[in-house]
């Protein structure tokens, strides 16, 4: 068997004492927490162990004795020795250091006083045994405290999360945290080398802030639950109101805002590293979103940028217009030279030209009051840039309202001859849908009915063209206002779920979030057993992304491009905001 | 013990040097073969002439410092993360296997898997392209049913090294597995 000794490196250099720590159950592995310096009394020893165990959950013992030579005390081996009748042990691990050299040796003793060497010297060699091997790795113990193995852990009972001995490690280091608490310079009966913090950083504002933060959270709760009284309040549960507010980004960015206040300014305290993680990415992206937006409201209020932005609005929708009216002319004469239905065609160019001129006027009964508009609206950014994002999306699904009506007309026109068409065709060759199978099923029309449905067929088939151009063309109109929408949804749920406090701990404390351990091979000197030096491997920056995401809609599948490209063809409706009705459905 | 006359699966040659650090402890380093100037100079060139010939139709002078900025990033991105300078594979008896793999700009990519999750050390064989290569692989054990293999790692991707290389890296693996 090998035995593992897990060594903090701060005690490498320690005076010679007791090895305080435990042994893990089943992996033949010890975790040595602290040293206990010589002027000792064993049974303060053993009362202080008692106390720190009825503290943590861990099993700390007297492991073993460590002994560093020093000028005047020569005889202190042998009393190290003769500890080991004192306190109770199954193994008693004797480490010790010689002078000029960087390893230390390790001895183990067995309970009925059998003498193992791991190492062999002269004239001892007699007792070497070859079964029992040492590896010693040195640890560094505020890392390793400190640090999160991932994936994380939490919920899985304790039985299973033993069997790995480096999880084992790093929960009782982490476990152990009340030992570490005592400092050097403390007078006590008890002296201890560990880990020692030197000091926290501005660790009284952190403390005031704590405090302070207490009832700046009972009040935000209460701000909320009267939020979310006047949210449910019946006038607006009626169903059009529903309806428009589940569609307006603005109102789901502010439910997304609530909830992530709601879980924020609860006064529970995270227990759970995941619940703390995501508390803090909620409040660090929170906080980032207000400094933007209020950077945004500076930039805009200044020299009068919204009165600029104002008066060039009326022009481009009119220029739009203008372009939208030509595109019609074009298309209602012989669009690339092709031939279309000249009747159908007329009326299909004088039903949308009327729509553009009904939409012109609007906005010119709407111009006065734009810039009015425009200044209240820009305010809405103080309470983030996500808010002024949405409020912009929204703006200009109101503003591209015209392209989504022909857009509507033109896919159902299309949908409509695309469901006949293909009815048709089946009924062309004597088949039919049977609602009940959901199947074809073969069916003998009468003459006339075969007469009607081939003529309805011709017509429909000749019309086509007429109807898929226009189509096509409010089709392409439509897909750019919803990629600009699109993207602006995407800086918005970015904003909402990129994790920039797990994204600053990996990059500014790497430690803290670790993927796993390496190790190096620390120094290799005849006469000492292996010496590893165990480093925290920090966790990969796209697995950072993937554990801590806030989820948003976006996270959940949404249409892929061939669903999205069949609806086009068959002229299904496409909305930006389809992935979220998915989501409820 | 390196040994230069061994060479990866293309007749490169590669370097393989053991280092035993005590019984319990081996470690294994595969280097590939280094960077050459040659195919540097070769696709900086192309890019480069390709550039000028643009540049000749188009008479933009932006067309040269993106072929430049091209050039330099590409190098960049190739030497940080594809070109792999050496392998490791450090085996600890009784605590487990470290792979390590260090790129050409200095980068190490380590990963550590326990003995408690390592079923086995293998010599695997695969269709590769039109022939038939051999690899070390690390079987890894299934939480749930320890008698099932849950995956399968291949070691030494990089630099593939030959049968005989291969099997003297499995020996000293199953010489220290044997031990724990």
């Amino acid at each position: 068997m090998v035995l593992k000794i897990f060594f903090p490196q701060c005690c490498t250099t320690a005076d010679s004492g007791l090895l305080v720590g435990c042994w893990i159950p089943d992996q033949d592995s010890a975790v040595v927490l602290a040293v206990v310096h010589y002027p000792f009394i064993p049974g303060q020893v053993k009362r202080y162990l008692t106390e720190i165990r009825s503290q943590t959950d861990v099993d700390l013992t007297v492991l073993g004795s460590w002994s560093m030579p020093k000028e005047g005390q020569e005889g202190m081996d042998s009393f190290l020795k003769d500890l080991s009748t004192i306190f109770p042990h199954s193994r008693w691990l004797q480490l010790s250091r010689e002078i000029g050299k960087r390893g230390f040796t390790c001895q183990v003793v067995r309970k009925g006083g059998m003498f193992l060497k791991e190492q062999a010297k002269e004239g001892e060699g007699s007792v070497r045994d070859e079964n029992e091997k040492v590896i010693i790795v040195h640890y560094d113990q505020r890392k390793v405290m400190l640090s999160q193995l991932h994936p994380v852990q939490e919920g899985v009972s304790h039985s299973k999360m033993e069997q790995s001995a480096l999880r084992a490690v790093f929960h009782t280091v982490a476990q152990s945290h009340p030992l570490f608490f005592i400092d050097k310079y403390d007078d006590g009966p008890l002296k201890l080398t560990h880990w020692q913090s030197e000091g926290r950083e501005a660790s009284i504002i952190a403390e005031l802030v704590k405090q302070g933060s207490v009832p700046v959270c009972k009040l935000l709760t209460w701000m909320l639950s009267l939020w979310s009284w006047l949210g449910s309040i019946r006038l607006l549960n009626v169903p059009p109101v529903r309806f428009i507010s589940s569609k307006l980004s603005t109102c789901v960015q502010l439910g997304y805002r609530t909830e992530h206040l709601q879980t924020v300014s609860s006064t529970r305290k995270a227990t759970e590293h995941m619940e703390f993680m995501r508390k803090a990415n909620i409040f660090v992206s929170f906080l980032l979103d207000m400094a933007l937006g209020l950077l945004l409201i500076a930039w805009l209020y200044r020299e009068n940028r919204i009165g600029k932005l104002a008066s060039t609005l009326v022009p481009v929708a009119d220029h739009v217009a203008k372009e939208l009216r030509e595109l019609l002319e074009w298309l209602m004469g012989a669009p690339a030279g092709l031939k279309m239905n000249r009747a159908l065609d007329q009326v299909l160019g004088r039903f949308f030209i009327y729509h553009i001129h009904l939409w012109i006027s609007y906005i010119h009964l709407m111009s006065p009051f734009i810039e009015m508009i425009l200044w209240y609206v820009g305010l809405s950014a103080c309470l983030g840039l996500t808010f002024a994002l949405s409020v912009l999306s929204d703006m200009v699904a109101l503003l591209t309202f015209h392209i989504y009506c022909f857009y509507v007309y033109g896919a159902r026109l299309y949908c409509l001859k695309i469901y006949g068409l293909s009815s048709l065709w089946r009924l062309f060759r004597g088949k039919k849908w049977n609602v009940l199978r959901q199947r074809v099923d073969s069916c003998s029309y009468d003459m006339d009915q075969l007469f009607i449905g081939t003529l309805l067929f011709t017509i429909l088939l000749f019309l086509l063209p007429t109807t898929a151009l226009y189509y096509l063309v409010f089709t392409l109109l439509r897909l750019v206002v919803v990629l600009f929408q699109g993207l602006i949804h995407l800086a918005v749920d970015l904003l909402n779920s990129f994790p920039l406090f797990a994204m600053g701990l990996r990059v500014c404390r790497p430690y803290r979030l670790a993927e796993g351990v390496k190790f190096r091979v620390l120094c290799e000197e005849e006469g000492t057993p292996l010496h590893l030096m165990m480093e925290i491997n920090p966790i990969k920056v796209s697995a950072v992304l993937q554990y801590y995401r806030t989820p948003t809609y976006s996270c959940y599948p949404r249409d892929s491009w061939m669903a999205l490209c069949k609806k086009l063809f068959v002229g299904e409706l496409i909305y930006p905001w389809k992935h979220k009705t998915t989501k409820t459905d | 013990m390196a040994d230069d006359s061994l060479t990866d699966i293309y007749g490169n040659r590669i370097g393989v040097a053991c280092r035993c650090h005590s019984d319990l402890c081996r470690e294994v380093t595969v280097s590939g073969p280094k960077l050459s100037l040659r195919s540097v100079l070769v696709y900086t060139c192309g890019v480069w002439l390709l550039a000028y010939a643009a540049f000749c139709c188009t008479e933009n002078t932006a067309v040269l410092s993106c072929a430049i900025i091209l050039t330099l990033v590409g190098l960049m991105v190739y030497i940080h993360f594809f070109k792999v300078d050496h392998e490791s594979l450090l085996i600890i008896g009784s605590l487990g296997v470290q792979l390590s793999s260090s790129y050409a700009s200095g980068r190490e990519c380590t990963s550590f898997i326990e003995m408690s999750k390592i079923k086995d050390v293998v010599i695997n064989e695969a269709v590769y392209m039109h022939r038939v290569i051999y690899y070390l692989c690390i079987l890894i054990k299934d939480p749930a049913d320890p008698h099932a293999v849950s995956s399968v790692l291949p070691l030494f991707q990089s630099s593939k090294p030959r049968l005989k290389c291969l099997i003297e890296v499995y020996k000293t693996c199953q010489e220290i597995l044997a031990q724990s």
